[in-house]
């Protein structure tokens, strides 16, 4: 029997009709689009409700060199009660620290349910070898983190080597074991929304459990439009695999109002499924106290100030 | 590890989050009882009234003078008199004016907004996010052509045209009120307009701005009433008729005006082709196509009503556009929250429904999606036609209603002969990354408006107009002073 030709790499014959494999974004659009979704008005029990959601989709962050064993303390303390004022206000997701300060939060947040995630993998560049950065993967989770928040490799992916990129990915979710895994596109160095769904598109195909806007480390962190990108390839992802791929932005979130906009686009791009700290996350540290204030506002009816909520 | 208190209990999770109703407030609006006619500055009393509504619950609004045929006379004498002075007065002097109004409605536009919504049914955010920052950007725009009239048209004299009978349509009342009465005064002619008969409440609310800013009594005029105050004023001593409204009734007055050396601009139907290219980018030309059709509830002469996708792409895309539908929020006017907005009146709603009964007779396959309606009002679910042939009448005939039929091609070629192949040629739309296409296809689409990935984008600057069906004339731009204008040929050779 004759042989068939070889495709070339790369060259896949669908089955059926189906989008285009990667697609394109158009920037006019989607930034119109992110624009019309930030007018929602949400009001009311809608609002609170909006409010309680963001709180327990919180990542309480703190990433600083100048990090302590107090420090952390502290914070952990915050999500697990963030108002100790109002037994009704519940708990952040999960704190996220460095792995040296994993320990401090392992023992405070013992039985709290509020989960620790570390960022890891040569955070916030990415530009060490393969074996420091599973290195560092496992040892996090050795220490008993129970999320990783890895960087992708941006020199790796705007050179073009995205197997490379894709690789590491697939290696830093074999070290996570049963650890959630978190890829940070870290959208301010890709440029564009091109690259953002695209590089989307390969940290979801390579295993991850959740893509991540930023590091928080550069100006010009999440955007809503950024995040109506990434909301749209994980969409597409779970209408063609059927695969639930969890959403972060991170950073620059500090508002409750702005912190409302980004929940009403994931309820109106994704639905109500992902309207769930299993699914969503939001990378903060200032954003806890506002949406105190906003909360009590709510309920009482009055603003307090800024020196009713504790600084953590 | 004492000094926190630990909590296993989360606080139980909804799991549905409905927003709460967010009315914008009608209190910035004060509706009068009883509404006469403005001419020559003042308020006279009509003879006749009739009752306009809130198409959102069918509540009345006020009373409405329905101008007659003496009315109309009054009217344009009127503006007669007024256009001696206002035809003389310098064009800064006129754009002063103009200024003033633009700088006014921006000013009201909350109240204007609110009216608008109330009286017609437009989503709350599309009165106050386009209509009214448009309305007040043809005002400003115009403003600047007036006294560069000579630069605009050299050698050719541009002159006013006189007294202009202006008709609009219900779609964009004030919207259409700016696009019709900023070009005709920056050009130094005088106004009698007619608002559409279901919408007439911000044009008579507009009688305000005029008084504020002061324009002279005659200078713009507006006369309420039904089609037969139209055809009063079509038949009256004026020396230009502008129509915006169905094709139908461009063809009654062009014949009516046949004859005549009365100066005519018509902008009319339209039937849209949205053609979408499989290497677009996918998720922002459902928007588009969205946007094409269920904005202002279809009720646009440019809606993007027929929708081609290529062939290569239809079901992912139609699978998409599904799921944006679900979305869409259907209901008051007045909620900031509303997506698509009230069908403006009873009339309107049965010739949607008329029309998509034919639809369904004649094979197409209908999806709405779920959607619950207020009780009161005039509604129609957003609804999309798929197994659709050129030849079903969804496909040809304008609904003006949230109904989009889906069409499909395969070449760039087909593309543009099945986009072509109506009577109608207002708008189109091009969804593709590439931009040699884009401009290819630019060329060969007969429609006044070729838009590429995006849709019912408007600005003064850009002109607009129809091929064919859709009308001819064209208003905004440049182009929108010239059918205000006569140019003297003579006076530049002698």
């Amino acid at each position: 029997m004759a042989q068939a030709p070889v495709l070339p790499r790369g060259f896949e014959l669908p089955v059926k009709q189906r989008l285009p494999r990667i697609g394109s974004i158009d920037q006019v659009a989607v930034e119109a689009r992110a624009g019309e979704l930030a007018k929602r008005s949400i009001k009311k029990e809608s609002k609170i409700w909006a409010l309680e959601l963001a709180l327990r989709c919180c990542d309480l962050t703190t990433l600083e060199g100048s990090d302590t064993p107090g420090k952390v303390a502290a914070l952990c303390s915050k999500a697990i009660r963030p108002d100790p004022t109002d037994p009704s206000i519940p708990s952040v997701a999960a704190i996220c620290v460095y792995p040296n300060l994993i320990a401090t939060a392992k023992e405070r947040l013992a039985g709290s349910g509020v989960k620790i995630a570390s960022v890891a993998t040569y955070f916030p560049s990415g530009q060490a070898p393969l074996d420091v950065k599973v290195r560092d993967v496992e040892d996090a989770v050795a220490l008993g983190a129970d999320e990783i928040d890895m960087v992708i490799d941006r020199g790796a992916f705007l050179s073009g080597r995205y197997a490379k990129v894709y690789e590491e990915i697939v290696r830093i979710k074999e070290a996570c074991g049963d650890a959630h895994l978190k890829v940070i596109l870290e959208v301010s160095e890709l440029g564009t929304y091109d690259n953002v769904r695209r590089a989307s598109l390969l940290a979801m195909a390579a295993g991850g459990d959740f893509i991540k806007t930023s590091t928080g480390k550069l100006p010009g962190a999440a955007t809503l439009p950024v995040q109506l990108v990434m909301l749209e390839a994980i969409r597409d992802v779970h209408e063609e695999t059927g695969r639930k791929v969890g959403m972060k932005p991170a950073g620059g979130i500090r508002t409750s109002k702005n912190a409302i906009q980004y929940l009403v686009q994931v309820h109106e791009t994704l639905g109500p499924d992902w309207l769930t700290p299993d699914l969503y996350r939001i990378g903060a540290s200032s954003l806890v106290n506002d949406i105190l204030m906003q909360l009590r506002t709510q309920k009482t009816g009055a603003y307090s100030g800024k020196d009713y909520f504790t600084v953590d | 590890m004492t000094d926190v208190e630990k909590r296993q209990d989360r606080s139980p999770v909804p799991t549905d989050w409905t927003y709460a109703p967010a009315p914008e407030s009608t209190d910035i609006v004060t509706i009068e009882e009883r509404y006469g006619l403005y001419i020559g500055g003042e308020w006279l009393a009509a003879k006749d009234h009739f009752t306009t509504i809130s198409p959102r619950d069918e509540a009345p609004l006020a009373e409405v003078g329905q101008a007659g045929e003496a009315d109309v006379h009054t009217a344009v004498a009127a503006a007669r008199d007024a256009f001696t002075s206002w035809s003389k007065l310098p064009g800064a002097e006129r754009a002063k004016y103009m200024f003033r109004i633009a700088r006014i409605l921006a000013e009201r536009s909350r109240e204007f907004a609110v009216l608008e919504s109330l009286n017609g049914g437009k989503p709350i955010k599309e009165s106050r996010d386009v209509d009214l920052p448009l309305a007040a950007a043809h005002f400003f725009y115009y403003a600047g052509w007036a006294d560069k009239l000579e630069y605009a048209f050299p050698n050719r004299t541009p002159k006013p045209l006189g007294v202009c009978g202006q008709i609009i349509p219900w779609n964009f009342p004030m919207l259409m009120l700016s696009w019709k009465i900023a070009p005709a005064l920056a050009a130094g002619n005088t106004v009698v307009l007619k608002p559409a008969e279901t919408t007439p409440l911000t044009a008579l609310l507009f009688c305000d701005v005029l008084r504020q800013a002061g324009v002279p009594p005659g200078v713009v005029n507006i006369i309420t009433g039904d089609g037969s105050t139209g055809a009063a004023l079509v038949d009256s001593d004026v020396d230009k008729i502008a129509f915006t409204g169905s094709t139908e009734v461009g063809k009654a007055i062009q014949r009516r005006l046949a004859g005549s050396d009365k100066k005519l601009s018509l902008e009319l139907g339209g039937k849209a082709a949205n053609i979408v290219f499989d290497d677009c980018a996918i998720d922002q030309a459902v928007e588009g196509i969205v946007n094409g059709i269920y904005f202002n509830q279809g009720h646009v002469c440019c809606a993007g009503s027929r929708l081609f996708v290529q062939e290569s792409i239809y079901e992912p895309v139609v699978a998409k556009l599904k799921q944006r539908m679900t979305t869409l929020r259907v209901g008051d006017p007045l909620d900031k929250n509303t997506d698509v907005g009230a069908i403006n009146s009873r009339e309107q709603l049965t010739r949607i429904e008329q029309l998509v009964e034919a639809g369904k007779e004649e094979g197409a396959e209908i999806y709405q999606p779920p959607c619950r309606l207020p009780e009161k009002g005039y509604w129609f679910v957003p609804t999309v036609f798929t197994n659709v042939a050129q030849s079903y009448r969804i496909a040809q005939e304008e609904i003006f209603g949230p109904v989009l039929t889906v069409l499909t091609f395969r070449t760039p070629d087909e593309a543009v002969e099945k986009a072509n192949n109506t009577p109608y040629g207002l708008s189109a739309g091009v969804w593709t990354e590439k931009g040699s296409r884009i401009l290819w296809m630019a060329e060969r689409l007969r429609a006044g408006v070729v838009w590429a990935n995006t849709f019912n984008r408007f600005d003064p600057t850009s002109p607009f107009g129809g091929y064919k069906e859709s009308g001819f004339g064209r208003e905004g731009g440049l182009h929108g002073m010239e059918p205000y204008l006569s140019f003297d040929v003579a006076e530049a050779s002698g």
